[in-house]
């Protein structure tokens, strides 16, 4: 064998050397951009043309962000104070704030009114969207906030929302007292209950009336801006969630003739733009209604905006049902739970579950879709820059400020509603990953 | 023995129309038909009494009538005596000229994204991202309007193009880009043209063939021919042959300055490229993320098999992972493409005459007949709704995964 065990050498190192650093091209921000911005020729070339690109936006844009003007009484002003320079006059924004958010008819002196339902919204919205972590309690609010939004937004009697509140309440009693024996018995009843208390109260309201409320009445048609949209956005969505389920049910029903009504009326929904129901609310709908009777604009957009989003909303909600599988609906018929226990208790909580992420899309789009209003000349945040904005004198070609803020208006919502949604779905996720 | 499992022979009683399930779906039926029918009665009984009250009826007659109006953007012959039904036809050619448009160029911007977004670039990555979701989330209204007002208020006049001192020049000598909207050039056919465009159809037959041919080819023997520079040559060359031998009968009008604006060429009013492309990027964010949602669903097995089997990065993408990723892409692709015709009904907002300018803009304000016009509105809607999803189902089946 070898003599090494032997040999007595000079030097033979017995402890470890200290890790040396990695090479200057293997570590930090150098090795990150060789990875991920100059891998190879064609990546090193993609990456500067961008840069250039993001350069050449950012030299464009910055000057005019950053010397813009934001106090001036109108554009020839703004444009004096800016001198040649390059910026942008958002003075407009300032100055049109109010008109903006509200439209230009709510009165000025009731603006608190719309911004303290907006400031509840949250409130109101908080124990449905994180209901894991605060008490059950404050759903009692999410309950009363539509009324008392209602009430705070168009003012008037306090006796309207309240008895509309108490239809509610003899609905669910009745609801609650019959379910146990049938659901139907529940259903209808409590629907015959809140009809004849909202009758009755309709007569109480109209006695009581105050002469002066306590908050001002203000009539539809004043509303406008951003608040308009929100109105829709929310009262739409709220409305056409209910609705979207009864359709989905029906359309999975294997009873033929409701079966067949709600297909006809989805695919005959979905079949057309927006924009021509919105001309049927403008144009149409008053002759389908009885001689007379005149319906708020804002009531028949609402009722065709919700028809819409039901039928979109109706097809997301089947693809949840159709994605369970068949065992869930055969365990419900195996426990003895009749068609709507089944469905109450173990089909619909698993498929909102599953369609939550497409009921948020809908949501998303049918708020983007609100401005769509504007054609129809309501003043909403559209509306109100292309009308009584751009075309005053002070403000008539100031187009990037005002759509720029409008743009990032409707970001910020929806962008937010988005990344909720995304947080909600892995909150919910039970499989083991 | 058929007694054993007979229901016991109890006899009809009303009380089973509610509570026996045999029976009850007969009465929720009966009750909802009745509601509806009653609905429907109810409303046309109202529409009857509003139009004898307003001495009016519903006739399509006013279609006939002259619809003394003007419609710039046209792609067939019209003028201010055409009939009301002209106009439509107008309007039906210009929705379906922005929606083809629109199509094509939100499917090239959505794939480009969608595959983008998937670099190992980060650059890239990010700047993708940040165009999808900021053109996913504001609403394509405020993007027409915005491009819109590009095309009307940022743009040259025409004037600015006239003298030595011109402050704006046209592009490459042929395009020019003003507020009265983009003038190109215009191929003018003259005689044997016809027979270069047939050449050039006959290659594009003969380019398929050949891709056929090498596919064929490749399955029965294993040799692989190169496809990619001989089908341009089957494509361009014949035609380029054809175009010289015959004398070139095909020339290009480019437009000039004449007075105050331009004439000859082709005249793309700035409302129909503000709704091109407002639509083709807005859809094209969403298309972008299909791309890559299809992308992703291909599972990282399939890749790698490929690869273990030898099969080049090109080769892989083309023959494995494509054709799994369409599978998951086409279906969303095809209802973006029903979103943009739609959506192409926004046209209202910026003054392009499409249908619902046409028909239901202008027809509708000048002759009154609101109900009649949404309903030929909707109509044709629903009816390019339904053609599109009917091919979407063929589609869907023939590409179905076929299961034991």
């Amino acid at each position: 064998m070898s003599d090494t065990s032997h040999r007595t050498d000079a030097y033979v190192r017995t402890e470890m050397l200290p890790e040396a650093e990695p090479p200057g091209t293997q570590r930090g921000i150098v090795k990150w951009g060789r990875e991920n911005l100059f891998s190879d020729v064609p990546n090193s070339i993609l990456t500067i043309v961008s840069m250039i690109a993001v350069y050449y936006i950012l030299v464009g844009v910055m000057p005019w962000l950053l010397n813009g003007i934001w106090d001036a009484p109108s554009i020839r002003e703004c444009r004096a104070l800016l001198d040649g320079k390059t910026g942008g006059c958002f003075a407009v924004l300032t100055e049109r704030w109010n008109q903006l958010l509200f439209g230009f008819k709510y009165p000025s002196e009731e603006y608190w009114r719309p911004a303290v339902a907006f400031a509840l919204l949250f409130v109101a919205a908080a124990p449905v969207m994180f209901f894991k972590y605060l008490p059950r309690k404050m759903l009692i609010f999410t309950a009363l906030y539509p009324f008392l939004a209602f009430w705070l937004v168009w003012g008037g009697t306090i006796w309207t929302p309240i008895f509309a509140l108490v239809g509610f309440i003899a609905g669910y009693l009745v609801w609650t007292t019959f379910v146990a024996r049938s659901f139907a018995a529940g259903f209808f009843g409590a629907i015959v209950a809140a009809l004849v208390t909202w009758w009755i109260g309709g007569f109480i309201a109209g006695l009581l009336a105050p002469e002066n409320p306590l908050l001002s009445a203000v009539p539809s048609r004043d509303m406008g801006g951003f608040m308009l949209n929100m109105i829709l956005g929310t009262v739409c969505v709220s409305l056409s969630l209910p609705l979207g389920i009864a359709l989905a049910l029906g359309r999975q029903s294997s009873m033929p003739i409701i079966k067949w009504i709600c297909i006809l009326f989805i695919e005959f929904v979905r079949g057309v733009p927006l924009i021509t129901l919105l001309f049927v609310a403008n144009v149409v709908l008053a002759y389908f209604l009885p001689p007379g009777t005149s319906f708020d604009l804002i009531l028949r957009v609402i009722i065709m905006i919700t028809m819409f989003s039901s039928a979109y909303i109706a097809e997301v909600i089947r693809g949840g049902l159709a994605a369970l599988p068949r065992g869930q609906y055969e365990a419900g018929d195996s426990l003895g739970l009749d068609y709507p226990q089944a469905m109450r208790l173990i089909i619909l909580p698993q498929a909102l579950k599953i369609s939550i992420p497409g009921i948020v899309n809908v949501a998303v789009g049918l708020f983007k879709d609100t401005t769509l209003v504007s054609v129809i000349s309501m003043f909403d945040l559209v509306g109100m820059i292309r009308g009584p904005i751009l075309a005053s004198t002070e403000w008539n070609g100031v187009y990037w400020e005002l759509f720029g803020m409008a743009a990032l208006l409707f970001f910020v919502v929806c962008y937010g509603i988005s990344q909720y949604s995304q947080w909600l779905e892995r909150e919910l996720r039970t499989d083991h990953r | 023995m058929t007694t054993l499992s007979d229901p016991p022979g109890e006899s009809f009683r009303l009380s089973m129309l509610l509570n026996d399930t045999r029976y009850r779906s007969y009465t929720f039926q009966f009750i909802a038909l009745i509601c509806v029918i009653g609905l429907f009665a109810y409303l046309a009984s109202n529409l009857v009494a509003n139009l004898r009250a307003a001495g009016l009826n519903i006739s399509y007659d006013f279609l006939r009538d002259p619809s003394n109006y003007d419609i710039n953007q046209r792609l067939i012959e019209y003028d201010s005596q055409s009939s009301h039904w002209r106009a439509s036809l107008v309007g039906v050619l210009n929705t379906l000229l922005v929606a083809f448009l629109a199509c094509v160029t939100a499917t090239i911007f959505g794939v480009f994204a969608g595959v983008l977004r998937l670099s190992h670039n980060w650059l890239i990555r990010k700047l993708m991202a940040v165009y999808v979701e900021a053109f996913r989330n504001v609403p394509v209204l405020i993007w027409i309007i915005i491009i819109f007002t590009i095309m009307t208020a940022v743009l040259p006049q025409p004037r600015a193009f006239r003298g030595d001192d011109a402050t704006a020049s046209m592009l490459f000598d042929s395009m020019a880009f003003t507020n009265r909207g983009v003038f190109t050039p215009r191929p003018i056919f003259e005689s044997g043209s016809m027979i270069v465009v047939l050449v050039f159809l006959a290659s594009i037959v003969g380019v398929f063939a050949y891709r056929r041919y090498t596919t064929k080819l490749l399955y029965a023997t294993g040799k692989l021919l190169p496809r990619g520079w001989p089908s341009l040559a089957i494509l361009f060359l014949p035609s380029i042959v054809i175009y010289y031998i015959m004398g070139q009968p095909i020339s290009l009008e480019y437009p000039e300055l004449k007075g105050f604006n331009f004439s000859g060429g082709w005249n793309i009013r700035g409302s129909l490229i503000a709704l091109w492309f407002a639509l083709a990027i807005y859809t094209g964010a969403f298309i972008a993320e299909n791309v890559r949602a299809g992308i992703q669903a291909v599972s990282t097995g399939q890749t790698e098999a490929a690869a273990s089997l030898g099969l080049r990065p090109g080769r892989i993408m083309n023959l494995v992972v494509l054709p799994q990723a369409l599978r998951v892409i086409i279906p969303p692709l095809i209802s973006q493409y029903l979103n943009i015709t739609k959506n192409s009904s926004l046209a209202i907002a910026v003054g392009y005459m499409d249908i619902t300018g046409t028909l239901g803009g202008i027809t509708l304000n000048q002759t009154g007949r609101a109900i009649e016009s949404v309903l030929l509105l909707m109509a044709f809607y629903l009816a390019i709704s339904l053609a599109i999803s009917a091919l979407m189902n063929v589609y869907n089946n023939s590409i179905k995964l076929k299961e034991r």
